[in-house]
């Protein structure tokens, strides 16, 4: 893992290459950087010298009339075109191989709402990080199920919007193993900034691994360290705290067996089928103060994933 | 010493100044309610302007603050949210697009062009109304909940899912936009119909071209704005289901509409800029503005080739990816002309007699920080580049250099090097220049950290973010603050100068306009007699 060393080194343009993209991305930016200082070091430093040598030294001082020159101004707009022209190809070129995804890619299908991802594999896994393995591409199908968001790993060099009532697509190939962050990069409200998922770069056997024991949610799992993952990787942990604190729903902490008070008057004790409920149907009731703002879990977890909350859920209570 | 500079002009020599200035002529409050005095009225629009400028620049300060760490510091989420968002849309709608044309526009378009008045002064008063009006919109909305969608109002965040006053605020654009579109009508016949004797097309200076090509793109681009933020309104009001997919809309052509009014309002922000600049640099190295067809002509190509470019905002949104292949190379035709600008105002300096004026600290202090952001856009037109920098720090970097780099600077220092002629009172060069320093730097170290973020890959609009990118929003932050400070020292600079500054002459810088060639303050009908206008604007030197 790279993290480490990227948190001291503030003096950097790109983060690591980990994808086969990032390095012909790289060279355009920096083809582009020093082009920019090539030329912002010729204008500011004509302006510097125009401004010492010819300041006033006289409110008397005779100037001469100069209204143009046809060979500067025909040499300043040709090169520079030229220039842009070179630009506009190398970023086009490279563009066109971000469009074309190659036949064997992994097909990974991406959710996401507000405000988490989710990951459905071909094998009918659903996991809230993505795992992929190294060297081999893999396709993304992206939508959304509310409000425009934007599928970003900076790492990879790869971004792009995911709708609502849409499928976008997106490919990339690991170059190396480690560790990433996806990134909204489309606003979408309260806790857009948390709306971040792992990326996990593994060798094709470990990849393989996960794949065989359900996305490392097998039955040999505990519960509530199931329930754990859950929470984290399903996106509950945007809205609900474990201490105590009010985010966008009501905190886990102290949750179970308390008397719930809802927005109708009418009031639940938290036991094992008020959660399911609360998890499955969230906005039959609502808890007062808040808003129904929670998304249906319902086809989205399986029996034992909401015990395992349940589990979960109990077990920050006491 | 700003005094001595005073050259005698043949239209208007005989003046006495017996006659009261526009700002004595009549007085009371009412005088200025109802005044149809284009100065007066400008001067009305440039209060405002700054009172929004503080009110948004006190919200970034507060954003700034939010993001000194990682951690909840002084807001929420939801707060922080609506801080931004408000940020924005002050500042855009408020404060950039109004800045230049209607307070400095209005106050020097008829001078420059030796003329009493705009063409209808009365619907340049309901401009301003106008104006007040829609920002009232924007006041309620900061009073009943704020505004969380961002200033972009993307659908269907923005028609389904905010609970926050959109209505009010789309409302309020949409009012604003009338405004804008009233003051470019006004513009446009005026200069076509009330030129002075000998004002051709050519001697007008090129503040006056780049009026005239901001107010075609204003009165042909505001429409659309405004057809987009009524169907916003239509949506979330009666859900009648053209922008959220949820009832069979469409939300990427939202952005379609958005954007094909704001990339040109881009130009409508940076143009009047660009009129700024080519007078301070040619009065203060008094030369002849280098390629004067060039640079009027590109303010029009730049017009024309800027309604065709709105599709690079868009490059990973879900729109063709072959479209997107001709919005980047229109926008690479229309970077172009804007480099000619950069190439011809250092190049007039040639051989000037250069005097660093507080004014000219301002239009050099442009050309390095308008450079930057410039030449930054070459990074985000590039397909395969944005697809990584899109929605980053760097775009953040990007358009605060060009335009609060680019158009306030440009409009602070044309506040200064009009400040004369609009109040007759210099002001202290030393605390113009000291505040002009203070922004030059704050602004850097506030907007180049956030370059090195964004390619990093700091997303926008995070109220909180990984840790990795926390020093670089520490040295951000405290650039802020001397920002701030520098606006202050400025602002304090007016003050002092309404206060105690000394008096002004007609002519302190030696412009050859025709604005320099009446009183300061100019007399209420701006000349005595209708002057003649015998030369070009930068016929200086032989
Ligand atoms: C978009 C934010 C959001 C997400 C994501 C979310 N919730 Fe909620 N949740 C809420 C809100 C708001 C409420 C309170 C209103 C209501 O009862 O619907 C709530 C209520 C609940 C309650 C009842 C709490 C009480 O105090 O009675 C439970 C249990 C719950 N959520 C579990 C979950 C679980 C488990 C997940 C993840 C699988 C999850 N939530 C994801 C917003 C969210
Ligand atoms: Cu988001
Ligand atoms: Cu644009």
């Amino acid at each position: 893992m790279n993290t480490n060393e990227t948190q001291s080194d503030i003096w950097r343009w790109m983060p690591d290459q980990m994808s086969t993209f990032a390095s012909n991305v790289d060279g355009l930016f920096y083809f582009i950087l020093i082009l920019c200082v090539i030329f912002f070091t010729l204008i500011v430093g004509a302006m510097v010298y125009f401004v010492v040598k010819f300041r006033r030294r006289t409110d008397q001082d005779e100037t001469p009339l100069i209204k143009g020159n046809h060979t500067i101004e025909i040499i300043w707009s040709v090169i520079p075109g030229i220039l842009l022209i070179a630009i506009f190809t190398w970023g086009f070129v490279d563009w066109m191989k971000l469009g074309t995804v190659p036949p064997n890619a992994l097909d990974v299908r991406v959710e996401g709402y507000k405000w988490a991802w989710s990951f459905v594999y071909p094998e009918g896994i659903v996991s809230g990080e993505l795992v992929v393995p190294v060297g081999k591409p893999v396709k993304l199908t992206m939508s959304s199920k509310d409000v425009l968001h934007s599928f970003y790993v900076a790492e990879f060099r790869i971004k792009r919007d995911v709708l609502p009532g849409r499928y976008t697509v997106q490919w990339f190939e690991a170059t190396d193993t480690g560790e990433h962050w996806v990134q909204c990069t489309e606003y979408c409200g309260t806790s857009h900034s948390k709306m971040i998922a792992k990326v996990k770069v593994v060798s094709q056997e470990e990849y393989d691994e996960w794949i065989s024991t359900g996305g490392g949610m097998g039955d040999d799992v505990p519960l509530a360290d199931l329930g754990k993952m859950l929470y984290e990787q399903r996106g509950c942990v945007a809205c609900h705290s474990l201490d105590g604190s009010k985010v966008v729903g009501p905190t886990f902490k102290g949750l179970y067996g308390v008397e719930r008070k809802f927005t109708d008057g009418t009031s639940a004790v938290a036991d094992d089928n008020y959660l399911k409920t609360a998890i499955l149907a969230p906005n039959d009731t609502v808890v007062e103060g808040f808003s129904p703002v929670m998304p249906s879990f319902q086809g989205q977890l399986n029996d034992r994933q909401i015990s395992a909350l349940i589990e979960f859920i109990k077990s920050v209570s006491q | 010493m700003f005094l001595s500079q005073q050259r005698t002009n043949s239209a208007a020599a005989d003046a006495s100044g017996s006659e009261p200035s526009y700002l004595t002529a009549k007085r009371g409050l009412m005088s200025w309610l109802v005044t149809v005095d284009h100065k007066r009225i400008g001067l009305m629009y440039l209060v405002s302007v700054l009172f929004f400028f503080l009110v948004g620049g006190l919200f970034a300060l507060a954003v700034r603050m939010e993001l000194f760490s990682p951690a909840e510091n002084y807001f929420s989420a939801d707060t922080y949210n609506k801080l931004f968002t408000l940020h924005g849309a002050v500042m855009v709608f408020l404060v950039i697009i109004p800045s230049i044309p209607a307070s400095l526009g209005n106050f020097f378009l008829p001078l420059m062009l030796g003329v009493k008045d705009v063409a209808f002064p009365k619907l340049n008063l309901l401009s301003f109304y106008i104006y007040v009006f829609g920002a009232c919109f924007f006041l309620y909305t900061l009073v009943s909940g704020g505004l969380d969608t961002g200033w972009t109002f993307y659908t269907p965040y923005s028609s389904s899912s905010s609970e926050t006053s959109v209505i009010s605020s789309t409302f309020g654009a949409f009012v604003l936009g009338f405004s804008s579109i009233l003051t470019g009508v006004n513009f446009i016949v005026t200069m076509h119909k009330m030129r002075a004797p000998g004002m051709t097309w050519t001697r007008m200076p090129l503040f006056l071209w780049s009026l005239y090509a901001t107010s075609v793109i204003q009165v042909l681009a505001t429409p659309v704005l405004a057809i987009t933020l009524l169907l916003l309104i239509a949506e979330r009001t009666l859900g009648i289901g053209i922008f959220d997919p949820a009832m069979g809309g469409d939300p990427v052509l939202y952005q379609h509409f958005f954007w094909f009014y704001s990339h040109p309002a881009v130009y409508i922000m940076i143009l009047p800029g660009f009129g700024v600049i080519s007078e301070l640099i040619t009065i203060n190295s008094r030369k002849h503005i280098f390629g004067y067809k060039a640079v009027a002509i590109s303010s029009v190509s730049i017009a024309v080739i800027g309604f065709l470019v709105w599709g690079h905002h868009m490059f990973v949104s879900g729109q063709s990816e072959f479209i997107s292949v001709f919005f980047s190379f229109l926008t690479y035709a229309v970077g172009l002309p804007t480099a000619i600008k950069v190439f011809s105002w250092v190049a007039t300096m040639y051989k000037g007699s250069i005097t660093l004026t507080t004014p000219m600290w301002y239009a050099l202090s442009f050309l390095f920080l308008f450079s930057i952001g410039g030449l930054t856009g070459l990074f985000l037109g590039a397909l395969s580049v944005d697809v990584h920098l899109h929605d980053t720090y760097f775009v953040v970097a990007h358009f605060h250099y060009v335009m609060m780099g680019g158009t306030i600077i440009a409009f602070i220092g044309g506040i200064h090097h009009w400040w004369p002629k609009m109040t007759g009172k210099m002001y202290n060069s030393a605390m113009g220049n000291l505040g002009c320093f203070l922004t030059f730097v704050g602004f850097n170290v506030t907007f180049f950290s956030q370059f090195l973020m964004g390619s990093q890959g700091m997303p926008r609009r995070y109220y909180t973010y990984l840790e990795q990118y926390e020093t670089l929003h520490v040295i951000s932050t405290i650039g802020s603050q001397v920002l701030g400070l520098g606006l202050f020292v400025t602002l304090f600079c007016f003050i002092h100068s309404l206060m105690a500054g000394k008096k002004a002459g007609k002519n302190p810088w030696g412009g050859l306009s025709m604005e320099w060639e009446t009183e300061s303050p100019p007399i209420e009908h701006n000349f005595h007699g209708q002057p003649v206008c015998e030369r070009g604007p930068y016929d200086y030197g032989k």
